[in-house]
């Protein structure tokens, strides 16, 4: 055999042997974030400004796929569930960074770090339950 | 026209995330079913032949997160001459590692079909010189190029910059020529890191700048510098929120087989999940 057909069977195969190992990965993506990124803290967190600027974003980049509401579109999960609300904020920039190709999640690494972190800042404010609003009439 | 219409039937539009490149690629893809449609155009006036005004719409899908496919059909409108469609493109860029790295490897293959009268100059390689812009349309439209091109794409993204290079390799099937080969490499950055609260047109972040330099690398018989044209252009991006993108660059000739001036510019739509879309019109999946 040729060594350039060998060389393109060897890279076939490996491209083949790559994917399914993705695949498994679906539920797990957080077993692939590394402790240094696991330990980046969101450094805009609860500001008001930085959700309000997140929201925005969210609205121009997420929301076609996650839903206007963040409850997820067809097929497309919600960001309200316990995959995003029990990560913490590492793992949350980590997976914006990489995205999760095989499953259609692109990597959003060409938005620069300061706007991943108000997209996590806002999708955090979704988590804070509204304030219980007063029945009683002004006096 | 064909931008316009599409945007009167999708009116929730987004803008692009990708650098503000015309001959450069990153390793950004188009994101999964989101098809961006774009006009690139160039116009040039060269000193000793007719000026001209090349016209390529592109059609770029999002097959898969790691797959983006994208169609091209060029035209040219030459000055004293004629108006003339000069060929298609077909290309897929796949992305071979699945996680960002600091560099990113983006494997580029296309199929191109065009004849010589193609000024797109959407790539530069061999010995693509301004002589090759001399020909009639009539002589031109006459000889037909088949061509493979295949691209390999290194890019990074660092500090909200990105850093992209391009090795180009193409070689002819309708004539017996040899392989060639070109670069392209761009520097660029948003003019603003940080997204503000409130809507705004005019706001810095929806500004992107850079500079870009490309050109030839001759043959497999000569590779080198010797023969070729290279250009170096800085440009500059604005993405109109939930509206088009629009790019403009001047491109300066480097040496004498270069065009002196070379004017780019491209507007295009990105229209989000489009065959769900035409699937789920009123909503839902």
């Amino acid at each position: 055999m040729r060594p350039a057909l060998r060389l393109l069977l060897l890279t076939l195969i490996f491209t083949a042997a790559a994917l399914p190992s993705h695949a498994q990965s679906k539920d797990h993506w957080k077993h692939d974030v590394s402790a240094t990124d696991r330990a980046r803290t969101n450094p805009l967190a609860g500001q008001l400004a930085a959700a309000e600027a997140g929201a925005k974003l969210y609205s121009e980049h997420c929301s076609r796929c996650h839903g206007d509401d963040a409850n997820g579109r067809g097929k497309k999960p919600t960001l309200r569930g316990t995959d995003v609300t029990s990560a913490i904020d590492g793992e949350l920039f980590w997976i914006l960074k990489n995205g999760e190709l095989i499953h259609s999640m692109p990597a959003w690494s060409q938005l620069p770090e300061v706007q991943r972190w108000q997209l996590i800042t806002y999708l955090r404010s979704l988590q804070v339950p509204a304030a219980p609003t007063t029945s009683a009439p002004p006096q | 026209m064909i931008v316009a219409a599409l945007a009167c039937l999708c009116p929730k539009v987004a803008h692009a995330q990708e650098p503000p490149y015309f001959v450069t690629y990153s390793h950004i893809l188009e994101e999964p079913d989101n098809l961006e449609v774009e006009y690139n155009g160039n116009q040039s006036t060269p000193a000793n032949t007719n000026g001209f005004v090349s016209s390529t719409v592109e059609l770029e899908y999002g097959t898969r997160a790691w797959w983006t496919t994208e169609l091209y059909l060029s035209g040219v409108s030459v000055d004293n001459d004629s108006t003339i469609f000069t060929g298609w493109r077909l290309e897929n860029r796949f992305r071979p590692l699945l996680r960002e790295h600091r560099v990113n490897p983006i494997l580029y293959v296309e199929y191109e079909d065009h004849n010589d009268a193609d000024r797109s100059l959407l790539e530069v390689t061999g010995h693509d010189t301004v002589s090759n812009l001399t020909v009639s349309n009539a002589e031109g439209r006459a000889v037909k190029e088949r061509e493979l091109e295949l691209k390999l794409i290194l890019s990074s993204n660092v500090k909200g910059w990105n850093i992209s290079e391009n090795f180009i390799s193409e070689k002819n099937f309708n004539e017996p020529e040899p392989w060639e080969f070109g670069y392209a490499a761009g520097v660029s950055r948003p003019l603003k890191l940080t997204a503000s609260a409130r809507n705004c047109t005019f706001c810095a972040e929806n500004f992107a700048a850079g500079v870009e330099l490309y050109g030839g690398l001759s043959t497999t018989e000569d590779f080198g510098w010797h023969g070729t044209s290279q250009y170096i252009g800085p440009t500059i991006q604005w993405n109109i929120p939930h509206g088009p993108t629009i790019q403009a660059s001047p491109n300066l000739g480097l040496n004498d087989n270069s065009l002196g001036l070379l004017w780019r510019f491209r507007v295009s739509y990105e229209i989000q999940q489009f065959t769900n879309r035409i699937l789920h019109p009123h909503g839902g999946n």
